[in-house]
This record gives C-alpha cells, structure tokens and sequence, in this order.
C-alpha cells in the first residue's frame, strides 16, 4: 500500500498535478472527545475539464477509492454535482472524506462518467441524470433509476428553475401521464 | 445450452401500498438457464417519496422527524447523520455525555436490526421456529428501547446539540438484565446459524461477493466486512464517542480463519456485531462522564442560530446495514435547508448484488438477497424468462421453492 498522506499533502498533490484548475481546496478539521479525536473532511472545487482525472489522480492515493454518493445543488445559472469519496479507510481512524465538487453551466450541463475508475458509481450517475437533468457522457445505462417511468419528460425534481417540480407538485391533477 | 434465448421482456411492477417492515418492492428481472441465473437487473424506485424535495420545506428540527420515517428499522441512523451534517455546519459543541448516550441509541438499534435480519434469514430458509425465537429475542431489545426512549420503532430520541432523553441510575438495572439476555442467549443463536450442517449447506459457498467486487462497487457495511474489507465508519472517523471507546472492525476471518464473502459469512459478521454491541453499551455506561445532555434545550433557541447559519457539510454515520451519509447545505437567512440529500447502504449494495446472485439457483434468490440485509429486500414478483416463455414468480412461490430446497438437503 502506497503511503498516506496527510490532509495537506493531499491537497497539494493535487494543486501540483492541476494547478490553477482546482479552483478551491478547503480542509476542515473537527475534533470529538476527551482526547481530542481528529476527523477531516476535504472540499475541493475543479474545472470540468480535469474532473475524470482528479479522480483518476484520487485513485493514485487509494487503489479502490470509496465513492459515497453523488450530491448535487442547482445554483441557478450553473449545476454542482460534489462527489463524496472516502479513503484510507479501515485503519483506526484514518479515514479522509473527499468531497469534489464540480459546476457544469446549465446550457450545457455534461460531465464523463466515471464508472469506467469506479464501476459502483453507476446508481448514483443514474441518479443525477434523472434528479438534476445532467448528461453523463459514456454512462453504461442511462435509464432512469428512481422516478418512475411515467414521469414527464424534461423535469427535473432537483432543479430550482421552470424544469423543477414546484409548479406540478400544485397542480397535479393537470399533470399528463 | 447455446441456443439458449435471452430476450428480455420489461415488466413493471405497480408503485403501491407496500408490505411491512423488511418486505419492501424492488423488482428483480433475471434471465435464467434452466436453473441457473445468467443475468440480473434490479429496478428500484418504487417506494421513492421525495422525502429530499419535501425536506427543503420544512425546518432543521421538523427534518428530524421526518428522517426517521425514512426507514423503520434505522429510524435513528437517518435523523442521527443529518443532525451530524448540520451541527458541522453550525459549529454547535454537543456536551460529552450526549455523545455517549448517542452511541448506546445507535448500538440499541443495531441489536434490533441484526437480531430481525437474523430472523428474516432463518425464515427465508425455511426455519420459522429460528424466526419466533429470534424475534421473541428482539422484542427484548425493543422493550428496552421503548423503556429508555418511550418509543418502540420511531424514536424522536436524537435532537441538534445533543439527546433528549437521559439515563439514570434507576435505568441501570432494566439495561443490565436485557443485556445478560442477549449474553445468555447468545451461545444458542451462535449455534443455530453457525454449526448446524443444513444452514451451512446452504449458505457456505452461496451469494459470494469477492473482496475486489466489493471495492469497486463500493459495499458498505456488514457486506462489505464480510468480504474482508475494513470498512467501519465508527472505526475509520471519530464521532460521537466511538474513538474513545475500544472497538474493532469484524470480518469474518476473527472467527475462522478465513474471509469467503458467501452468505455464511455474512451471518458471522452480524452475530458478531450483536456481541460487541453489546459490549460497547456496557462500556458507554462505564465510562459515561456527567453534565448536560443538550447544549441548548430551548428549540425556538437552535433554530434561531441554524437559520443564520449557512454552509455545506456531510454527516456520516455507521448505521446496522452500513454507511449512512447525508449532504446538507443550508443558507443564512432561510430556515429550511437548500439541499438534503440521503444515502442509505442499500444504495451503495444494490450492485453488489448482481455478482452475488449470478450462477446461483431460483431457489437461492430469497437467501441471496436478504443476505446484505436490503432495506426493501422484497423480490415481490420477479419475472422469469425461459426459452422464451415468459412465466412470473411471485414472493410465497420463490420462498417455497427455498424452502423446498432446505428440505431437499436435510434428507
């Protein structure tokens, strides 16, 4: 196993490896307990031309690093995706959440896949396709996961904009299947 | 064998009143050669209540409430990780004692869950006698449950900045005797599931999820340790009281030796989690220091300060069936949160199940896919192509055919 590496040595690496285009990187430390127990989480914003490989670069610091969920906010003009990843877990408290965080404009709201690193994150690309009306290129399946199929075509539940579901949700009897 | 036809026919399974505690919809479409299953696909979303959309309508406090009714069963994992979340964002000091309690809460429900799973098991086996003994033995857990929290399933117990309710002395005594219930019965759970030969025929060697697979598709929980992959949340990250506490990740190597990642293997790992449960309750008792339970008791308080509040932070949490992470972003002048976003385990151990379930029989699919403990592990009606023709299964045929096959062993 390659060595591990400290918060900020990771953040590092990866500013080396992308310079400019890691746009943020915050490290935020919390302590629980008596003793003063440490745990990290990591959050970094990327350009989306770099995004598959930050998380290839990620896959050099862990061999199979542990993709949480995908999450995701609609901003208003642009859409951010924020994978969360975990790595060096099973030692006594060394584990590090990674949370990249990417922002696609929403005229062209694309991202690769990265099923081909991480095969478990097919669900969660599922998910973000149908929730956020994002295009995940190369996705494997891209059919809906979670929301039925007789769900209108072009909305979005987790979009804030005219795509999202507040005007249905008050008047669903006009909804068309 | 090669003229084998392998159409897939879509079927969909209607969204609807669903059944009760673990028997949830989730529709399987298997394509099976003779007796063998060759390919898998899982459609999910059935029950899919838009409890995130419904979220960001409501406040912090109403959210707590309304994540335990995200899952009766890890009813305090889901309120638990968002409260996690948010006092990140807030930097609000939970006082040390609540941070003990918490820990006794989470491993109450864990014994609750991997004692149900338990039963669940014995039954889809064919051994409903397993199942009464079982669950009369959860029915312990949750009257404990219900004497320290006043509830039985849905809690209310957790609270942002602490727990609502304390344990006293006078509680001790009721704790003490559930816990050598459990001591004392154990030895006969362990000999149930582990030594006897027709349990073992049929979960040795069965559903085997390789420890690579369960990498790459991401396992968490009890699945994941089975195929010896360390991953524990209470171990890898502190919080609550967890890092002061002597606790180590069980696979299932610590019992014999060696790590298979079959079903059998699965069923080591969560007896075993019963047993340091149990051990961990008593050493929070132990070591449980004085002081408040709450940092601020007056909610209109809490509220007050989470509205100004504003940030992005995750709450992760190692529930019965393994990571629980919810996001959450709120925003300074509003009160309801901007985004929640929950993942459950079963998400993350829905794919595993594909690798699991492949080359196995009919008969082994109920065993199958309880094993990594689903939280809608109902395989209501699934649909079977063979040669073409097309023919469907429904729940209490494919629990006879497991049933069946229980019998056929112990001959």
């Amino acid at each position: 196993m390659t060595k591990q590496l400290s918060p900020e040595e990771i953040v590092k690496s990866f500013k080396d490896e992308f310079k400019t285009k890691i746009k943020e990187a915050r490290i935020e430390k919390r302590t629980k307990g008596p003793a003063k127990h440490e745990f990290v989480y990591i959050w970094m914003k990327v350009d989306n031309s770099v995004f598959k490989d930050t998380v290839k670069h990620l896959a050099t610091l862990q061999e199979y690093p542990h993709l949480a969920v995908a999450s995701g906010n609609d901003l208003g003009k642009t859409i951010e995706l924020i994978y969360h990843f975990s790595i060096y877990y099973g030692g006594h408290l060394d584990d590090i959440s990674i949370n990249i965080s990417v922002e696609l404009p929403k005229s062209k709201p694309e991202i690769e896949t990265i099923t081909d690193i991480i095969p478990g994150a097919l669900i969660t690309e599922r998910e973000k396709q149908e929730m956020l009306g994002v295009k995940i290129k190369g996705i494997p399946d891209g059919r809906r996961v979670f929301i039925s199929d007789d769900f209108p075509q072009g909305m979005y539940p987790w979009r804030k904009d005219e795509t999202g579901p507040q005007k249905m949700v008050r008047n669903l009897h006009e909804v068309k299947k | 064998m090669s003229s084998k036809q392998t159409t897939k026919t879509t079927y969909q399974i209607p969204i609807g009143p669903i059944h009760p505690a673990l028997k949830e919809p989730v529709a399987f479409e298997f394509e099976i050669d003779g007796e063998e299953i060759v390919d898998v696909d899982v459609k999910l979303g059935h029950v899919h209540r838009a409890v995130e959309w419904t979220a960001t309508k409501r406040n912090p406090i109403q959210i707590l409430y309304l994540a335990e009714r995200i899952c009766g069963i890890c009813s305090y994992c889901h309120p638990t990780a968002f409260t996690i979340a948010v006092e990140n964002i807030a930097d609000i000091e939970v006082p040390e004692r609540a941070e003990y309690l918490r820990v006794i809460q989470a491993e109450l429900e864990r014994i609750c869950s991997h004692i149900l799973w338990a039963g669940v098991a014995a039954h889809e086996l064919g051994f409903d006698s397993v199942l009464f003994l079982t669950w009369q033995m959860r029915e312990k857990a949750l009257d404990l449950t219900e004497y320290l929290t006043g509830n039985r399933i849905t809690k209310g117990i957790i609270t942002i900045g602490g727990i609502r309710r304390d344990i006293t002395k006078d509680h001790l005594p009721k704790i003490y005797e559930t816990l050598n219930y459990f001591k004392d019965n154990f030895e006969k759970l362990r000999k149930i599931f582990l030594d006897d030969k027709t349990v073992r025929m049929r979960t040795q060697g069965c559903g085997i999820l390789t420890k690579e697979d369960a990498l790459k598709l991401c396992a968490v929980g009890p699945t994941a340790r089975a195929s010896g992959v360390k991953k524990d949340v209470r171990v890898d990250q502190a919080y609550f009281s967890y890092a002061d506490l002597d606790i180590e990740c069980i696979t299932p190597d610590i019992l014999t030796g060696e790590v298979n990642g079959d079903v059998y293997d699965r069923i080591i790992v969560r007896l075993l989690e019963v047993k340091q449960a149990i051990d961990l309750i008593e050493q929070c008792i132990d070591k449980m220091p004085g002081g408040d339970i709450v940092s601020e008791p007056k909610v209109a308080k809490v509220l007050a300060t989470l509205k100004k509040a504003s940030g992005e932070s995750i709450g992760r949490m190692e529930a019965p069936r393994g990571e629980v992470i919810h996001y959450v972003k709120l925003e300074a002048g509003n009160e309801c949160p901007f985004t929640w976003k929950v993942r459950a385990p079963t998400y993350n151990n829905i794919m595993p199940w594909v690798p699991m379930l492949l080359g196995e029989q009919i008969a082994d699919i109920p065993i199958v896919a309880a094993s990594t403990d689903p939280c809608m592990s109902c395989t209501n009606r699934v649909a079977i192509v063979d040669s073409g023709k097309r023919y469907q299964l429904n729940r209490e045929e494919l629990h006879k055919m497991s049933v069946e096959k229980t019998r056929r062993l112990m001959k």
